[in-house]
């Protein structure tokens, strides 16, 4: 192992982390507003509406990540949508993961029991209280877990930007593994990076688990 | 070899689970075509004991002899796993949850170990798996998988793979325990059989008519330790330790 | 710029020959995948530490880090070391690794799920400690997991689109291949989408019904 190498390059790591982070952040949260949304139009009461949300779903859940984001990226100008390549990350990922994430919190919904929705009307609450009130409440702490879990594929997932030259942390392993020839060295390197962004962010969901448990 | 020496032979067995002693300096003789049951309360260490016969809960110290070959024999670990894969394919044992593998069928469950361990061929193995099933009453089952028999048929099945590797000795581990009383009777009949065509086994029980029956000899454990021993119609009718009378009426008392 | 389509059937044959190896190293790191998961989750549970702590660094390293950047390093990693391997084979090899990982972490729960009574039953007609695993143990935990594993083959899938970066010519590098030669992004990944997502179909159908033969088998 070339530990000065190692050395030498990692601040170019550092800065590569930090856009892996920003770009994490950034898909998460359009993630989590798509899912809401996606999960709101599954369980909506029109039929219509729950056909856009599943068609949502199956197209962004049936088809590689990869390609949604090149056909937005590349193909993206000839129907008038002209974005960098960090934007086309975000959104690209974004809408990806969003579709995982509107199973998510769409099972963690229907998994609230359905009598809580009825005890809730029979007290006289409308559709929309019971929801607000009582069953989102709820489905809001059974969610916390498995929305970790697509937050942890998402970081992984930021990767795929390398493909359209955003230099995160994979791109500039790729780099230094072609100028330097020494891609165990580099991978070490991305590797622990990525390792101590998702043991963070792990911990941060547990925390927060256990903080909307105990309540 | 000139001397006599018993078919099944304990000596000075101890048991310990860290600092409890489950066991404590038993020894037992069993001859050939011999049935004992093994009784007592639970905990009383009964059921490790059988389970020591072969070697599934090893001892902490002491002796099992089967037909003049150690059974816990101290070797290096590879050639004692074989030596006790060797040993196991000799003594059968019935478990009180069955154990069918729910995976195969009833066929499968019975000619896995004689295919696997004796070489018997594909024919000779299902000629021997329904000659088992015949025995046992259930050669209509042959094909089912364990999930679609009954409690007692799953154990009848379990005696008949047991059976098919032509143990010298049967080792029975609360075998109607598990089970719904009015289908007892039918895996009692089968042990019945058994002991009809002379298999020498052992038997740890809760049921005091069935080994009455059907036993030689009657061993009462509590606490670790062989509190009274003899002939069935002596231990049930005129047991001479009071903590065996307690037991029994405790448990005549709980019958009702 | 505006789409056309009328490009597209010019290079049907191109597509479809990214299909097929898209398929092909699909089938080839999903069967790799399912016995490395099987092996790893042995090693992880049973043999001894000197072997089994190395192994669950790797699966830690394997879990932590994205694909993409596994794949760079197995590509590279192996040229660096002498071994030039075929593109689809390290590509193969990648991908199954990788879900390999996965698919032991799943093996692993579910062995120390599968009742102890089955060891103690094997074992007590003599069969060794490896035959109770390979017969007994293992088919029973396999069987069990089918459904998660078979969501990882569908994620497996999608993901084979990314040995398209070290070059092999499955169906997306095939679409860059026409894009490269008629500048029409949008119409060749939209095409690539719909194949992908027929096959996509295609494995769930048939993961279904293996999943329904195996319910009916219990």
């Amino acid at each position: 192992m070339d530990i000065d190498l190692i050395l030498r390059v990692y601040p170019h790591f550092l800065k590569a982390a930090v856009l892996t982070i920003e770009l994490s952040v950034l898909t998460a949260i359009l993630g989590l507003i798509c899912g809401s949304l996606g999960a709101a139009a599954r369980l909506s009461r029109l039929k219509a509406i729950r056909f856009i949300g599943a068609a949502y779903v199956s197209l962004f859940r049936g088809t590689p990540a990869l390609i949604q984001l090149f056909l937005l990226y590349f193909g993206g100008p000839q129907i008038g949508i002209q974005l960098d390549a960090f934007q086309a990350g975000v959104i690209g990922l974004g809408l990806n993961i969003g579709a995982y994430m509107t199973e998510t919190i769409r099972g963690a919904i229907i998994s609230v029991h359905k009598g809580q929705t009825e005890a809730a009307r029979t007290l006289g609450m409308s559709r929309w209280q019971a929801t607000r009130y009582v069953i989102l409440p709820q489905a809001f702490r059974l969610m916390v877990r498995p929305l970790g879990v697509n937050i942890n594929a998402l970081i992984k997932g930021t990767a795929l930007v390398a493909a359209i030259s955003v230099v995160e942390l994979t791109y500039t392993a790729q780099r230094y593994i072609g100028s330097t020839y020494k891609p165990f060295e580099m991978f070490i390197l991305a590797g622990v990076l990525y390792m101590i962004i998702i043991y963070a962010t792990g911990r941060g969901i547990s925390w927060l688990d256990k903080k909307v448990r105990i309540q | 070899m000139t001397h006599h020496r018993p078919f099944v032979d304990i000596r000075h067995a101890q048991k310990c689970f860290g600092e409890l002693e489950v066991l404590k300096d038993i020894s037992l003789q069993v001859e050939q075509q011999q049935i004992v049951a093994i009784i007592g309360p639970s905990g009383s260490g009964k059921s490790t004991l059988l389970r020591a016969i072969n070697d599934l809960d090893p001892l902490t110290s002491g002796e099992v002899w089967l037909d003049g070959v150690q059974v816990n024999k101290l070797l290096p670990h590879a050639q004692y796993e074989k030596h006790i894969n060797q040993v196991r394919q000799q003594i059968g044992m019935v478990f009180q949850h069955f154990n069918l593998f729910p995976h195969l069928t009833v066929r499968e469950n019975i000619t896995l170990a004689p295919k696997l361990l004796k070489g018997v061929s594909d024919d000779e193995a299902n000629a021997l798996a329904e000659q088992q099933l015949e025995h046992v009453g259930l050669i209509d089952r042959i094909d089912y998988h364990p999930s679609q028999l009954s409690g007692g048929q799953k154990q009848r099945v379990a005696i008949a793979r047991a059976l098919a590797m032509k143990p010298k000795l049967m080792l029975f581990d609360e075998a109607t325990s598990a089970l719904d009383p009015e289908l007892v009777e039918e895996v009692n009949q089968v042990m019945k059989m058994l002991a009809e065509e002379a298999m020498t086994m052992i038997i740890v029980t809760h049921e005091m008519g069935f080994a009455e029956s059907v036993c030689d000899r009657v061993l009462f454990m509590d606490g670790g330790v062989v509190v009274e021993e003899g002939a069935p119609e002596v231990v049930f009718h005129n047991p001479t330790q009071d903590r065996t009378k307690n037991f029994l009426r405790k448990h005549l008392e709980g019958a009702k | 710029m505006g789409l056309d389509f009328s490009v597209v059937p010019g290079f049907f044959d191109v597509i479809m020959q990214g299909v097929f190896w898209t398929i092909a190293i699909t089938v080839a790191a999903a069967v790799l995948s399912f016995f490395g998961g099987i092996f790893f989750a042995v090693i992880a549970l049973y043999a001894p530490r000197v072997i089994s702590w190395p192994m669950k660094g790797f699966e830690w390293l394997f879990m932590g880090t994205p694909l993409l950047l596994q794949l760079f390093l197995i590509y590279f990693g192996l040229i660096q070391i002498g071994i030039d391997l075929p593109a689809f084979v390290a590509g193969s090899l990648g991908l199954g690794l990788h879900f390999a990982v996965y698919n032991s972490e799943l093996i692993q729960t579910s062995i120390l799920a599968v009742d102890k009574g089955q060891m103690e039953a094997a074992r007590t007609l003599g069969l060794s400690r490896g035959q109770s695993l390979r017969y007994i143990v293992i088919p029973q935990a396999v069987r069990d997991v089918i459904p998660p594993i078979g969501n990882n083959m569908i994620a497996l899938l999608k993901d084979s689109a990314l040995v398209s970066v070290i070059g092999v010519t499955e169906l997306t590098l095939s679409a860059q291949l026409a894009i490269g030669r008629t500048y029409r992004p949008f119409e060749f990944y939209a095409v690539a989408a719909v194949c992908y997502y027929i096959i996509n179909l295609g494995m769930e159908a048939v993961l279904r019904r293996l999943e329904r033969r195996v319910q009916a088998s219990r």
